[in-house]
């Protein structure tokens, strides 16, 4: 799971089109939220026998992100919190997931989400299956555990794929797969009790080279918002339509045909 | 003998491979480079022509029964296989859903960086490969430079148009690798019950958000848009909340460059802007208007769309005669 920039709540200094980021509030990546919602829906299927993990990597406290996925419904919760992963990549978070995961014990099934609300990179789950050998899925929109394997649908461009993958496997899942459950206070008061485990680079033994990034990010700006806003004003609808079709046929953008 | 040098392409979608080969020749000229696409797949040696017409110098041509559908794992090795032999110093992925798995693992088998999903590429006056991406939902661009070679980006349908062919040379090598195995097993494949409208395609697109308030008013929408000879799209909540539609237009649905977009009862989250900042001109109608969908648009109408659409549709009706 990824603690996430809420995007819809980000604010612009217009002047300088940089991101305030460093003031928006956090929340767990959506697409995350269904990866866990998908797991906890698996455990109820199964009935007995069936673990959740959930696992994050930050720079900063992700405490409450943790509690609410053990309230939806984890069994317990692993972070890794180091201050160097300000600045880490998609290959570095793989990394750090991997020898935490290695750390964690045996398991069948990583489910994480397809992309992050905020970086929207998609790169982190294929780039964890590279790291730890598995088969991977991704795009799942359907899935269901059936013996040792998982099968899943995915939807790609133009088909959609039902395909199957022996455990353990990776599968990374977009927002139509299902709509999290809210949890209710009584979950909530039932999970402070569940542990959360918090490592750091030390305790995993990473490699600080390992967690250099291969990327620059040399600048994130504000798009530039390069539109005429022409308000058409008029005394009736009709002027109105009038002169909006007039406007539209000068741009060029509507054809005689 | 660590030098790496060349522009290579690879897609497993033929088109999008020459989209991105305009680009690719542009790069691959700046740089004094060479340029090469890795042809992949089965039975597919008459595509090297095409590719050598749209701008490549060479074609690295893997041929075999078991490429001949795209899977993850033979695909990874091939390319792979390929990238450690001959150390380009760009590959420029397809970013398909299958295609930008690939880019991952190739990166991270490479133990190299990605730029995911560019709308734009560059070389800066450093001399450095710059990749921009939309990122924080639609509220930013991102420029990427990478710190170790090969610089492995991804380039979304669309991004770049084809250019016009011509009659060049170009070599076509042939090659033998070993491939792994699928870890997976695709037990079906059928064809994604979509729209037939490709809104991508689309010249014209008319919108509708939530300003629309019953599924049966969209009929609105699709007089003005026949009036056009367009198609008509939804915003996200219009399909996730309300269910009247699987699809929408939006930074997580269709990414689309028409060049008319009408915005009708759409307020303008920054995610649904994303998905349209390419039209070329977007008018918006809506009855807030302090509605943020006019600060994005080149023509405002602040009214009720129950009648600005059809006076629109009539109006154009007579001025197109």
């Amino acid at each position: 799971m990824k603690q996430a920039v809420d995007v819809s709540q980000l604010k612009i200094d217009s002047a300088t089109r940089q991101l305030l980021v460093a003031g928006a509030p956090k929340k767990i990546s959506d697409f995350d939220k269904n990866a866990l919602e998908e797991a906890i829906r698996i455990k109820e299927k199964l009935s007995g026998g069936v673990e959740i993990f959930t696992l994050t990597v930050t720079a900063e406290d992700a405490k409450a992100v943790l509690r609410e996925a053990l309230a939806m419904g984890a069994d317990k919760a692993y972070v890794v919190n180091d201050a160097s992963f300000k600045n880490i990549d998609t290959l570095g978070t793989a990394y750090v997931l991997a020898h935490a995961i290695k750390k964690i014990g045996t398991f069948d099934l990583i489910l994480c989400g397809e992309t992050s609300l905020d970086s929207f990179s998609g790169l982190v789950g294929a780039r964890l299956a590279e790291l730890l050998g598995l088969p991977q899925i991704g795009y799942v929109r359907k899935l269901s555990v059936e013996g040792e394997a998982v099968v899943a649908e995915r939807t790609l461009e133009n088909v959609v794929e039902t395909v199957k993958a022996k455990f353990p496997a990776l599968v990374s899942v977009t927002r139509e797969i299902n709509q999290p459950r809210i949890p209710s206070l009584m979950m909530i008061m039932k999970a402070s009790k569940k542990e959360i485990v918090s490592w750091t680079v030390a305790d995993l033994g990473l490699q600080m080279e390992k967690l250099a990034a291969k990327i620059d990010v040399v600048e994130v700006l504000a798009p530039k918002t390069e539109r005429k806003k022409i308000k058409i004003t008029g005394e009736n609808v009709q002027e109105i339509a009038d002169k909006l079709a007039k406007a539209l046929l000068q741009e060029g953008v509507v054809g005689r045909r | 003998m660590s030098e790496f040098k060349g522009v290579w392409v690879f897609s497993e979608m033929q088109d999008l491979m020459l989209e991105m080969l305009t680009k690719a020749r542009e790069i691959a000229d700046k740089r004094q480079s060479e340029l090469a696409a890795v042809l992949v797949g089965f039975n597919v040696q008459d595509r090297a022509d095409e590719l050598i017409k749209y701008g490549v110098d060479k074609v690295y041509l893997v041929d075999n029964q078991t490429l001949e559908h795209f899977r993850l794992e033979p695909y990874l090795s091939v390319l792979h296989n390929l990238v450690v032999s001959y150390k380009p110093e760009i590959v420029m992925i397809g970013s398909t859903r299958n295609g930008k798995a690939l880019a991952a693992r190739l990166a991270t088998r490479l133990d190299v960086g990605v730029a995911p999903d560019c709308n734009g590429l560059s070389v800066d006056e450093q001399g450095r490969l710059i990749g921009e991406r939309i990122t924080y939902g639609g509220n930013a661009v991102a420029k990427i430079a990478f710190r170790v070679k090969p610089c492995v980006v991804t380039v979304p349908s669309r991004v770049f148009e084809k250019s016009e062919p011509k009659e060049r040379d170009g070599q076509l090598v042939r090659l033998d690798v070993k491939i792994d195995e699928s870890k997976t097993e695709v037990v079906d494949v059928k064809p994604l019950e979509t729209s037939s409208v490709r809104l991508e395609d689309a010249d014209v697109i008319v919108s509708c958000g939530r300003g629309l308030e019953k599924k049966e008013d969209k009929v609105l929408l699709d007089e003005l848009a026949n009036v056009l000879g367009g198609v008509v799209g939804n915003t996200r909540p219009l399909a996730e909340d309300r269910k009247w539609f699987t699809e929408w237009v939006g930074l997580s649905g269709h990414k689309v460059k028409p060049k008319l977009y009408i915005a009708c009862g759409i307020s303008g989250v920054i995610q649904h802007v994303a998905g349209i900042r390419d039209a070329k001109v977007i008018v918006a109608v809506n009855k807030d208007e302090n509605a943020p969908i006019f600060e994005v648009a080149d023509y405002g109408v602040v009214g009720n769309l129950y009648e600005i659409l059809p006076a629109l549709k009539e109006a154009l009706k007579r001025q197109l005669q």
